[in-house]
């Protein structure tokens, strides 16, 4: 990237909310004229760092760069950079010419080009001859597109959009999506986007940035994303996957629900665990017993529309979603096969929940804020340790009295046999847990570990 | 047989209400002021109000108080409920509770209560006082709808007027200030209607020096001139309803909230 082409450049950029860091160390290049989509669900960060962008909010770290220049200490309202609302946020008291000309009135703009302008992005919009209407008697999509008008009127150097399409049909949606791909190549200017919408992220942008919990996940096109995403997160947001417990063999070898595959990945190094990402059209069904790397039994098949989506049971016990063209009946035992091609290998975030700890007394350690009943032979009171506990051995509790620890499950991850949840404590931090019990997002849940799973090092 | 009710018959005992306490005293003021003491017809007692110099001078002078308090509880009151519905000016509720308190208590003991510190203090009764114990009084009706209105206000308003390049001080005139109107016209129907008809706050706080409309009449019927009372009454009726019209008739003014 030629450092000229860059318009924004965000330097590590941290936010901090009533103690929670919505933001944390956000490094980011958008180039002159792109499209680029930060994606992420509620709550990752996404929203926050537009307003950053916007001048709403400072950031408690870093700095934006525009066009090389910090803009840090600039107000909104001089920023040469434009929003769409969420929700619109037109004036009630104005009418459609009156919000669209709003900007350029205040910058002192001849009368006549103020007209002359409004005309022409109305027309843009497909919104001509609305000028004199209430901004109250339009539809969402109109008030979305005068939302957009009022914006691009100004002729900013970037355009900001806060999931502007969200509150409209699904139908309207589509048709939005369209015109904006289409606004953004006529106006030749920078989009910065942000949505929750993975699909609207795929369709509209160049590059595509995936937020969570305040971090920068991936950064892309949206076929790398796709394609490969680089953890259990990305390929879980982005589509349909299994996500698949795996290991890294050698080069070019992984095995996966107790089978052997070639791949294409290298350089993880040998008998490595790894997690493994296969897209469900990628799985193919075979009649030719030469071809077929496993077996399974088709388990359930329901018609989507233009595909079937089946799920299967290995031989080995796993479970795992194909899509089809071709429907095969419940209980139908298929012979199945994986392009080396689409196998996506990923470096495994963790292995291990491990927590730094303080042995406090004998058999008693203490991390997390609480403290544990656990084996402390070989240590002495006062030392400062790592407690490591296997995602299996984390028991999760209905009955959070009973708990040693309390949190929300935040996260599900279906790893073709077993659940891996992660739990958010309420300390803020995250215990990850391995269970075949099925929790649902949101879930309260107590956390209790048994003293002989907790693994102390120096 | 089954006792049916149907809906509508709950709103019978206030109806009842309405016919004995609002509608038959309405109906009464009408017939006392188009009558002379004798029983006779007449519009003496009407055409009085526009000719006798008592009579219209004080409802001129009521009008004038009741402009100037209504300007005075806009000024006082706007920059209140601005603060006390911003966030980040005001962060604790106990402020905006504060305002309202003073509405829990009696207007009228408030109003002795002003009087005895002026009398105390020894200021002297006059405009000064009165304007004083009626803003006082008034102040929280001015503060509440504004207030209502401006918290409520979506802050993605004034942010999209920063984003197009408003200052802070544009933002306001341009965006906050209009969509706040309604707000501000329901205070005023609050403040300015009930004190053209005022009279106990003039009578404490002026010692009857200044004679209000509402003195007035209520002179008119300690005197048992009940006739005129009643015509003055309505006169005063008709200007009020008038007035209601004309800044009611925009519906936005309901969102102010109490109206």
């Amino acid at each position: 990237m030629k450092e000229n082409d860059v318009i924004i450049d965000i330097q590590h950029v941290s936010k901090v909310y009533t103690g929670k860091k919505v933001l944390d160390d956000i490094n980011l290049k958008i180039k002159k004229g792109e499209f680029v989509t930060l994606l992420g669900p509620s709550g990752c960060g996404k929203t926050t760092m537009l307003r950053i962008l916007a001048g709403f909010l400072a950031p408690d770290e870093g700095v934006v760069l525009l066009d090389g220049k910090d803009i840090s200490g600039t107000p909104a309202h001089r920023r040469p950079l434009n929003t769409v609302f969420q929700k619109y946020a037109l004036f009630p008291h104005l009418d459609v010419y009156d919000n669209v000309a709003f900007g350029l009135k205040l910058k002192k703009v001849p009368e006549q080009e103020i007209a002359a302008r409004v005309k022409k992005v109305l027309k843009l919009v497909s919104m001509s001859d609305y000028e004199d209407r209430d901004v109250d008697s339009l539809s969402g999509g109109q008030q979305q597109r005068i939302a957009i008008a009022r914006a691009i009127v100004n002729q900013p150097e970037v355009l900001l959009l806060d999931e502007p399409l969200a509150a409209l049909d699904l139908k309207m949606r589509k048709d939005m999506q369209i015109e904006l791909k289409e606004m953004h190549q006529k106006l030749g200017i920078t989009f910065i986007y942000v949505t929750h919408d993975q699909e609207e992220a795929l369709t509209l942008s160049d590059t595509i940035v995936v937020m969570n919990e305040g971090r920068i996940q991936q950064i892309g096109t949206p076929t790398d994303i796709y394609n490969e995403p680089v953890n259990a997160f990305v390929a879980d947001f982005i589509g349909e996957s299994n996500i698949l417990k795996g290991r890294m063999m050698r080069d070019y070898r992984v095995a996966f629900i107790k089978h052997e595959f070639d791949c294409v990945d290298a350089g993880f190094g040998e008998d490595v665990p790894v997690d493994v990402v296969v897209r469900p059209e990628d799985i193919y069904f075979t009649t030719d017993p030469a071809k077929c790397q496993f077996k399974a039994t088709v388990n359930s098949c329901t018609f989507k529309g233009v595909h079937y989506e089946m799920w299967v049971d290995t031989d080995t016990g796993y479970e795992l979603m194909i899509q089809d063209y071709d429907p095969y009946e419940v209980g139908t035992e298929v012979m199945l096969y994986i392009d080396p091609d689409d196998i996506q290998v990923m470096k495994k975030e963790r292995r291990t929940n491990t927590y730094p700890a303080r042995v406090v007394d004998e058999g008693k350690v203490e991390f997390l804020g609480t403290k544990f009943a656990c084996d402390t032979a070989g240590f002495a009171e006062g030392d400062e340790v790592t407690a490591s506990i296997r995602f299996e051995k984390v028991e999760l509790l209905d009955n959070v009295e009973e708990a040693e620890l309390v949190g929300n499950v935040v996260f599900i991850l279906y790893m073709g046999n077993h659940y891996h949840l992660t739990v958010k404590l309420e300390n803020g931090e995250n215990i990850w847990v391995d269970t075949n019990d099925i929790w649902d997002k949101g879930d309260l849940v107590g956390i209790r570990i048994a003293a002989e799973d907790i693994v102390l090092q120096k | 047989m089954k006792l049916q009710f149907k809906r509508s018959s709950w709103a019978g005992p206030y109806g009842i209400f309405l016919l004995l306490f609002v509608i038959l005293p309405l109906v009464l003021v009408g017939a006392y002021a188009l009558y002379d003491g004798d029983g006779h017809f007449t519009l003496a007692n009407m055409a009085a109000f526009f000719t006798d110099p008592k009579f219209s001078d004080s409802f001129l002078l009521s009008l004038e108080i009741a402009i100037e308090n209504t300007l005075i509880c806009i000024l006082l009151g706007y920059p209140a409920a601005y603060i006390l519905a911003n966030k980040e000016l005001n962060r604790s509720a106990v402020t905006a509770l504060l305002f309202i308190l003073p509405m829990w208590i009696n207007a009228l003991m408030r109003t002795m209560a002003t009087a005895e510190i002026f009398a105390v203090l020894g200021v002297r009764y006059g405009k000064g006082t009165l304007l004083f114990g009626m803003a006082y009084d008034y102040l929280p009706f001015m503060i509440y709808p504004i207030y209502n209105i401006l918290s409520k206000m979506d802050r993605s308003y004034s942010e999209a007027a920063q984003d197009l390049g408003a200052s802070p001080a544009t933002v306001f005139r341009k965006v906050t200030l209009p969509l706040s109107l309604p707000g501000v016209m329901s205070g005023v129907m609050m403040v300015f209607m009930p004190t053209v008809s005022t009279f106990a706050i003039s009578e404490i706080l002026t010692n009857n020096k200044i004679q209000l409309f509402g003195s007035v009449i209520n002179e008119q019927f300690n005197n048992l001139m009940w006739n005129q009372g009643a015509a003055l009454s309505f006169m005063m009726l008709i200007i009020i309803g008038l007035t209601t019209v004309i800044f009611g008739g925009d519906e936005q003014v309901s969102e102010g909230g109490l109206v």
